[in-house]
């Protein structure tokens, strides 16, 4: 019994090990200087980097985290410093059924609310799409470090005349700020890969993003428009763009461990 | 549960709050109403963007199979379809394979073994659907289509499931990538809830002179049982609106075939693939019903979840989160 379920836990994790394999191999074969620096070659071109979609994910990212965190995190304080046990119940139980909505969806209900209106797809509309699914990410992990945060510590500020708006900003959510940043960090890795809200807010661009009201480059979006096209060239810059993309994304997910090691948050 | 700030809820300072005070809880309180306003919002604008569809075909939209943009004719049952089928495959094979391996990790992996195979796990989530994708278009099709479709097909080409020329792209290979996408939130969520089996239920098992394996099939899967559907259920919602790596391997074409081996569509690929090609305002007002189906799909199937996995976590609500 034990050998089998073993081999389960190794085919469970017999996937990740054969992407990161392909990642590698393909993706290291493709990258050098000019995918880093260069813009996009028209389609059957051979050459051409991929400079302008990297740029644009950090952008978007960026963008989204402006929409995400004030709002998330403010949530999270709601939730752990003033809200009633039982409407907070209610609430953390929209959170995660929020959490659930596919991303698709945030996409479509953002090209109604902002790319309609404004008659352009653009890297705002991007960053929205992005920083409403990272809400309901950041505000749980908000409200579960800043109840790690020891009552006394509150009372003490208390007893010494402490307005409740400086306690909360200045003691509790300074001492949860490790946990709070990991929080933004895990929520912002899992957007970084997202694609399907980016398709008709972000749009992409091959070209340099002269404004935020322009459609803009993200790498997910080129690595899907590159792993579905026919040409052999863009399939080899599709690989390096994931290679790429995966670092990006396993860079943010070490920032977490070592922001959550030291210190008891988390 | 850690009340919130008790003491200072009946306290004088309350009232006699000043100004940043007041303003900073209202600021808080407005980020929540956000956060609960954003749910009716999506609903809102999801159902206010498909009216046109709505009022054209009504109910019929849900049960037509014909998908045609050229003569404006649209039905939801090809997508709904694929969607289930996709959903249906994933959880056939990420649910026990989840399971199995939750209880490797909690019951069986030697100590130094636990660490390192949750953070594999872990990773396994964070690669990106796109990714996936690709992997799935250049990597998985390929083996698939020359190894383990053949195979399936000699051996049990009797059912109808596996019957039909072999194109590669199809609803198993969608469902399989689904499967692979979900297997980390289904092994996690059981993995807490294996975890919080009671230490007494196993001891119990064994004093009645069951055997290692006994008392895992007894004590600790039949305790965790109800657990263990709700993670389940969790998997579904996750599967049903996955999008980028199923439109890339899936084949998106919108029949209703019984092999497995044909291509099929899903909701979320199909909004994926044509709505900024959509151009009259009836097939935009349809992909957004398709956004509503999807949508109050997820949201039933995401609620079901939570309420069962909240209802054992006991504990107060929230100690499982997504």
């Amino acid at each position: 019994m034990r050998v089998v379920l073993g081999l389960c836990a190794l085919l469970a994790a017999a996937p990740l090990f054969c992407v990161l394999y392909f990642l590698v191999r393909e993706g290291a074969s493709a990258l050098d200087w000019n995918f880093f620096t260069q813009l996009p070659k028209p389609a059957g071109e051979p050459g051409g980097g991929m400079a302008p979609a990297i740029v644009g994910t950090l952008t978007l990212l960026a963008l989204a985290t402006v929409v995400g965190v004030p709002v998330g995190v403010m949530g999270g304080v709601y939730l752990a410093e003033y809200g009633h046990p039982r409407a907070n119940g209610w609430i953390r139980f929209a959170a995660d059924v929020l959490n659930g909505v596919p991303s698709i969806v945030w996409g479509m209900v953002v090209y109604t609310l902002l790319v309609v209106p404004l008659k352009s797809f653009s890297a705002y509309a991007g960053g929205v799409a992005l920083g409403l699914i990272m809400i309901p990410l950041v505000m749980r992990t908000t409200d579960e470090v800043l109840a790690l945060v020891p009552q006394s510590y509150r009372e003490a500020a208390l007893a010494l005349g402490i307005p409740r708006w400086k306690i909360i900003t200045v003691i509790v959510m300074k001492t949860a700020l490790r946990g709070i940043v990991t929080g933004v960090l895990v929520a912002l890795a899992r957007v970084a890969g997202e694609t399907a809200p980016l398709l008709f807010t972000a749009l992409g661009n091959n070209f340099w993003n002269q404004s935020l009201a322009e459609p803009i480059a993200a790498l997910p979006l080129q690595i899907f428009t590159y792993a579905i096209s026919p040409y052999d060239d863009w399939h080899r810059q599709a690989w390096a763009g994931a290679l790429v993309l995966m670092l990006m994304i396993l860079v943010l997910n070490l920032a977490v461990r070592l922001f959550a090691r030291t210190k008891t948050v988390r | 549960m850690t009340g919130p700030f008790s003491l200072a809820r009946f306290s004088p300072l309350r009232k006699s709050a000043h100004w940043p005070d007041r303003s900073f809880r209202w600021m808080a309180l407005l980020a929540v109403a956000a956060i609960i306003g954003l749910i009716g919002l999506v609903g809102w604008q999801l159902y206010s963007g498909s009216r046109l569809a709505v009022e054209k075909f009504g109910f019929s939209f849900l049960t037509s199979t014909k998908w045609d943009p050229v003569s404006d004719e649209f039905g939801a049952l090809p997508f709904i379809f694929g969607t289930l089928v996709s959903s249906l495959i994933a959880l056939i094979i990420a649910v026990p394979l989840g399971i199995a391996t939750a209880l490797f990790l909690t019951e069986m992996a030697p100590q130094k073994m636990r660490q390192p195979a949750i953070m594999v796990i872990e990773m396994l989530a964070a690669v990106p659907s796109v990714i996936f994708g690709l992997w799935g278009i250049f990597v998985l099709i390929p083996w698939l289509r020359d190894h383990l479709f053949q195979w399936l097909r000699d051996t049990l080409g009797f059912l109808p499931f596996f019957q039909g020329p072999i194109y590669g792209v199809s609803m198993l290979a969608g469902g399989i990538i689904v499967a692979i996408m979900i297997l980390p939130i289904v092994t996690a969520i059981s993995r807490e809830i294996l975890r919080s089996v009671p230490k007494l239920q196993r001891e119990a098992a064994y004093a009645l002179g069951a055997t290692h394996w006994e008392v895992i099939r007894i004590a600790v899967l039949g305790y965790a049982q109800r657990g263990l559907f709700g993670a389940a259920v969790l998997g579904l919602g996750r599967a049903l609106g996955e999008t980028m790596a199923v439109t890339m391997v899936i084949g998106n074409r919108p029949e209703i075939k019984a092999s497995l081996f044909a291509p099929g569509y899903t909701l979320a690929s199909v909004i994926a693939n044509e709505f900024t090609e959509a151009t009259s305002d009836v097939y935009l007002n349809s992909l957004f019903e398709l956004g509503l189906v999807l949508f109050a799909l997820t949201i039933l199937v995401n609620a079901a979840a939570q309420l069962m996995l909240r209802r054992l976590a006991g504990s107060g609500p929230g100690k499982v989160a997504g």
